[in-house]
C-alpha cells in the first residue's frame, strides 16, 4: 500500500512537470489568442477532474442511502471536497482567460453561472458535513449531492444546447482541436487525474484517522460517564 | 497587462490553490496526531491509576 503511494506520487510528479513544459513549451500558439490560451491545458482539465469527482461523490452517495455503507460516505466526502478545489482552479483560471480575450472578467452567462452554481452546492456540501451536529448529517449529506449532482451535466451540456458566449466543446462537440494541442490537453488531463487521486487517497486516510480519533476520545469519556 | 501576464497568473494561482490545499492536510494531520497522542497518554494514565 505505502509502495502503491509512493509509485503514485512519483508518476504524478512527472506527468504534472511534463505536462506543465508541454503546455508552455511545445503546445503550438494559438492563432488569434496567442499565449494566454496555453491557461486551457489547466482550465480544461481541472473542469474534467472536478465533473469526475462529483460524479463519484454521487455514486457513493447513492451508495450509502442504500446500503449504508461507511467507506462510500468517507469516498462521498472526500471526492466532494476534492472536487471542490478543483472546481475552484476553474473558476480562477476562467476568469484571468477571460479578461485578454472577452475584456470581462466575468459574465453572467450560462455555462459560467451554472458552474459557480456546482461550486455553490458541493461547498454548502461541505458546510453541511462540517458544522450539522445532528446524527443524521451523513444522510442529510447524501441527499443534497444525489439532487446537486443534476447540476454536473447540465453544465457540461450547457454549451452543446444553448448558445452561450463560452468556447464551444474542444472534443466531440463540433469544435476543432490541433492534433498538438489535443495530446497536451491528455497529458495534462491525466496528470490532474493521477493528482486527484493522490490526494484522494490522502484525504481518506486522513478522513478514517479523524474518526478513529474521535472513538477514542469518546471511549476515553466512558469510564467518566460511567463513574 | 501583456496576455503572458495573465498565462503566469493563471498557472501561479492553480498551484496556489492546490499548494494551500496540500498545507491544510498536513495541518489537519499534524494535529490528529498530536491529539491521537494526547489520548494514549491519557489513556496510560487512567489504567494506572486504576491498576
Amino acid at each position: 500500500m505505502k509502495r502503491g503511494f509512493s509509485i503514485l506520487a512519483i508518476v504524478t510528479a512527472l506527468l504534472l512537470s511534463f505536462g506543465l513544459y508541454a503546455a508552455l513549451v511545445i503546445a503550438p500558439t494559438e492563432r488569434t489568442m496567442g499565449d494566454v490560451q496555453r491557461i486551457f491545458y489547466y482550465h480544461v482539465p481541472s473542469a474534467w477532474t472536478a465533473f469526475l469527482l462529483f460524479i463519484i461523490n454521487f455514486v457513493a452517495s447513492l451508495l450509502y442511502l442504500i446500503r449504508k455503507n461507511i467507506k462510500a460516505d468517507i469516498l462521498a466526502q472526500v471526492s466532494a471536497e476534492v472536487g471542490v478545489v478543483f472546481c475552484t482552479v476553474v473558476l480562477v483560471t476562467g476568469p484571468i482567460w477571460a479578461r485578454p480575450v472577452w475584456g470581462i472578467w466575468w459574465t453572467w452567462d450560462l455555462r459560467l453561472t451554472l458552474t459557480l452554481l456546482l461550486w455553490l452546492i458541493y461547498v454548502s456540501y461541505l458546510v453541511l458535513r462540517r458544522f450539522s451536529t445532528s446524527g443524521q448529517t451523513p444522510v442529510l449529506a447524501a441527499v443534497l449531492a444525489v439532487f446537486g449532482a443534476i447540476d454536473v451535466p447540465l453544465v457540461y451540456f450547457s454549451i452543446w444546447f444553448f448558445r452561450t458566449q463560452h468556447p464551444s466543446p474542444v472534443i466531440g462537440g463540433g469544435g476543432s482541436l490541433d492534433p498538438g494541442m489535443g495530446r497536451v490537453l491528455l497529458i495534462n488531463w491525466a496528470a490532474f487525474l493521477c493528482l486527484a487521486w493522490l490526494v484522494c487517497w490522502t484525504r481518506y486516510r486522513l478522513e478514517v484517522f479523524k474518526r478513529e480519533v474521535d472513538e477514542a476520545h469518546a471511549l476515553q469519556l466512558l469510564p467518566e460517564v460511567s463513574r | 497587462m501583456n496576455s503572458l501576464h495573465y498565462l503566469y497568473a493563471a498557472y501561479i494561482a492553480t498551484w496556489a490553490i492546490h499548494g494551500m490545499y496540500l498545507w491544510i492536510l498536513a495541518r489537519k494531520a499534524g494535529q490528529l496526531k498530536k491529539e491521537m497522542g494526547k489520548l494514549k497518554k491519557a489513556v496510560s494514565t487512567q489504567h494506572s491509576t486504576l491498576s
